[in-house]
């Protein structure tokens, strides 16, 4: 390994060869600012077109400034990361990006947590010489995310996700020069592309250019609407990053928080998605074990690996992309959908009201959830199974729209019966988290043995694709796990080949899982926040007291009160889903 | 946008000019020109076809076409008329010959005449700066071209 010696701004530092400058000064404290630049570092995933110029420095014997995020050190070089000469040309692009951008920001979704308007403060700015033509480029609204163009600083973020990262294609720089945006093929919305609503380009967007539909609007009508009983369920992934929006270190488990918000903001009940997630796995777990005990009989027909179906966006994805294949996945409805279905069913029973007078109110840290709580197969009569499907971040806003001092309130508990859930409900919220709960599971119905061991170490972590065998008592389950919808292709292609030797895959969308969702607090390029976000699932999976979805009290009462047993006829109908061939 | 169905032996043809690129996705821009000098023009449903051969998205295709001026969606006439405003042509006065033929023939940049025999575009550049301004019919190159001529070279086509 070759060793490089330079200075960087007088302090001498030794680095790798193949270090670039931005690297090498970042590890001296010298934290030179970029915008189109992103690195997400265990996930292998970077940005890095070179294109906006911000991270400029000077370099010694260099006749023009280097982009430090695209240029290698080099042995004996001297750097310059604030010169005059530096401190100028990053105000010049600067301004030079501001003069075709709208100055809407007091009234922009992306105001507070825009890296472009931290920037321009950051720089200085206070005075744009360069006026000239602004580009007008209409609006896309789809039913989950918006496009407005005018605020794309060309920075290539997205693209990097929707292409390399997802393989999704939808999102390319199109036309030259002035007219330059980034859209989908033809110009088309959104709504009408193989978009999945993953949601990673409005993750990663610098500026108000991608966001998500707003729809706390929605919420706080129908919570003032005297006619209307409003219940709330809440995705395992929020309760490991709400906290950030109150300026909480990542990490923070603020369940207990969470719950008492939703309660003052006028929720009449305060449920759990993860109870939800522990009836997908009696549910899905009672495929997977029917699908293999076929398998093992010799039925060639059956197929397998099972594949998860949580995840809307990876759902849309097969169903555009690898529509020959919508049979091997578990027809089980995602958690929320599940939610919805028993929500308005047998809980709407039980408080003896209308479906109609009951609106049930999703927290997600994800944007396809939106799409897909509006998808028909959810609805009755037209009343879907869930109204309004918000992002985390939208919940911190309605939280902060109501004068709540969110850090200071004190730990509730989720309202019964749909609130109570175990440990493998909770891990749902990362990748790994639903095969795991989904083995603790389908192994104890299996052998109809106690499990030696609940935490299943070799099916956690951060790689894109991983493996594991794990031991029924004899007989080896061969299972796979991937995040990110690319590394979702390579198993899915693997299968197509017939190449494939699992038994279930785990499929989530977004690097990291639901931790990593398109809706999440901004992580603005710093992966280990996603670390911290599934250490504290982990951690709330270690404290509670039940760990297997099947011994949830809850759960075992639902499916003696209404449901039966698991895949029974009013299971499939209320719990299971079909899939479409959408090309 | 109106959707063409396009005819199969037109699919083939595209198919093939990918293979002969061996269906390789940095070849993108040799299969691009290869399929739109048989075709003429690169509407949608080609890009598509293209991108699924290529085993590229179909807006990356459309990412390229519209960044080079060379490459287009709309049909060309049976008489495509180029303007060079290249450097050299347009200091000696090629808008002057581009406004020239616009007049006559009653087309903007990038449209055919209602009889489809002529489209106007213009280029970046033939390569033959020496004979600056220059128009290209076809394959057909005019040097030092003034508008005074214009009338002359569109008579040429006309009754062909």
């Amino acid at each position: 390994m070759d060793i490089v010696n330079l200075t960087i701004d007088n302090k001498p530092v030794v680095v790798k060869s193949g270090t670039t400058i931005l690297e090498a000064a970042s590890g001296v404290g010298m934290h030179i600012p970029t915008l189109c630049h992103m690195k997400l570092d265990d996930l292998n995933i970077e940005n890095k077109p070179g294109g906006c110029r911000i991270c400029v420095v000077e370099v010694e014997g260099r006749r023009n400034l280097a982009p430090a995020c695209c240029t290698d050190v080099s042995e004996g070089m001297k750097i310059n990361t604030h010169s005059m000469r530096v401190i100028n040309a990053r105000r010049t692009v600067m301004e030079l990006i501001l003069s075709d951008h709208p100055f809407d920001c007091l009234i922009c979704a992306k105001s507070g947590n825009c890296e472009l308007q931290d920037l321009a403060h950051n720089l200085g700015i206070r005075e744009i010489h360069y006026k000239g033509e602004q580009s007008t480029y209409r609006e896309d609204t789809s039913p989950a995310i918006i496009r407005e163009v005018d605020k794309c600083i060309m920075c290539r973020r997205c693209e990097t996700m929707c292409n390399e990262v997802q393989t999704v294609g939808v999102l390319s720089a199109i036309n030259r020069g002035f007219e330059s945006v980034v859209s989908p093929a033809f110009e088309m919305n959104l709504d009408h592309s193989v978009c999945t609503y993953c949601g990673q380009c409005v993750a990663v967007c610098p500026t108000g250019a991608l966001t998500e539909v707003d729809e706390t609007g929605k919420v706080i009508r129908a919570l003032s609407d005297p006619t209307k009983t409003v219940i709330v369920q809440t995705a395992p992934a929020v309760r490991a990053a709400l906290g950030e929006e109150f300026g909480m270190e990542a990490g923070s488990l603020v369940t207990g928080k969470m719950v008492a918000a939703l309660r003052r903001l006028g929720f009449d009940h305060v449920f759990d998605t993860d109870f939800a997630a522990d009836l997908t796995i009696m549910e899905e777990g009672t495929e997977l074990l029917n699908r293999l005990g076929k398998h093992l009989a010799g039925d060639k027909d059956v197929k397998l690996p099972i594949l998860t179906s949580c995840c809307p966006a990876w759902v849309k994805f097969f169903e555009h992309q690898f529509p020959e294949m919508k049979d091997i996945p578990s027809t089980a409805r995602s958690p929320q959908q599940m939610f919805g279905a028993i929500a308005k069913t047998y809980f709407a029973d039980q408080l003896g009201i209308k479906r109609e007078d009951l609106v049930v109110v999703s927290i997600m840290p994800c944007v396809a959830k939106k799409y897909e709580c509006g998808r028909d197969e959810f609805k009755t009569n037209d009343n879907p199974d869930v109204d309004h499907a918000i992002t985390t971040r939208e919940l911190a806003a309605l939280i902060k729209l109501s004068n709540i001092e969110f850090k200071s309130l004190p730990n509730e508990d989720f309202d019964n019966p749909l609130g109570e859930s175990t440990g493998a409900g909770v891990i749902f919220g990362t990748t790994g988290g639903v095969i795991e709960a989904a083995v603790r599971t389908a192994y104890e119905i299996h052998t109809k043995k106690e499990l030696p061991r609940l935490d299943f170490d070799e099916l956690r972590g951060m790689e894109g694709i991983r493996e594991a065998t794990i031991d029924f008592d004899g007989l080896p389950i061969k299972i796979g796990i991937a995040h990110g919808l690319g590394n979702a292709r390579k198993l899915l292609e693997d299968i197509q080949a017939g190449k494939s030797e699992f038994h279930a895959i785990e499929i989530m969308s977004c690097p990291g899982g639901c931790i990593g969702g398109g809706g999440q607090p901004y992580h603005h390029g710093d992966a280990g926040i996603l670390k911290k976000r599934q250490a504290a699932l982990y951690q709330e999976d270690k404290n509670k007291t039940l760990r297997k979805s099947h011994e949830n009290p809850h759960i075992i009462e639902l499916y003696e009160k209404f449901l039966g047993e698991p895949m029974s006829e009013k299971a499939h109908h209320l719990l299971h889903t079909e899939y479409f061939d959408r090309t | 946008m109106p959707k063409i169905k396009l005819a199969e032996n037109t699919v083939q043809l595209i198919k093939d000019i990918c293979k002969e690129f061996e269906n390789k996705e940095s070849e993108l821009i040799n299969v691009l020109h290869q399929v739109q000098s048989k075709l003429g023009y690169l509407p949608a449903e080609v890009q598509e076809v293209i991108a699924k051969e290529l085993k590229t998205s179909v807006a990356k295709v459309y990412g390229v076409v519209t960044f080079y001026s060379f490459f287009t969606m709309i049909p060309q006439g049976e008489n495509p008329i180029s303007i060079c405003m290249g450097t050299a042509c347009y200091v000696r006065g090629s808008e002057q010959v581009l406004n020239e033929f616009k007049r006559q023939l009653k087309v903007e940049v990038g449209e055919s005449t209602e009889d489809g025999k002529f489209s106007i575009n213009c280029l970046r550049c033939v390569g033959a700066c020496g004979l600056a301004p220059v128009v290209t019919v076809g394959e057909k190159v005019y040097g030092r071209v003034a508008p005074t001529d214009v009338k002359k070279i569109i008579a040429e086509y006309r009754n062909h």
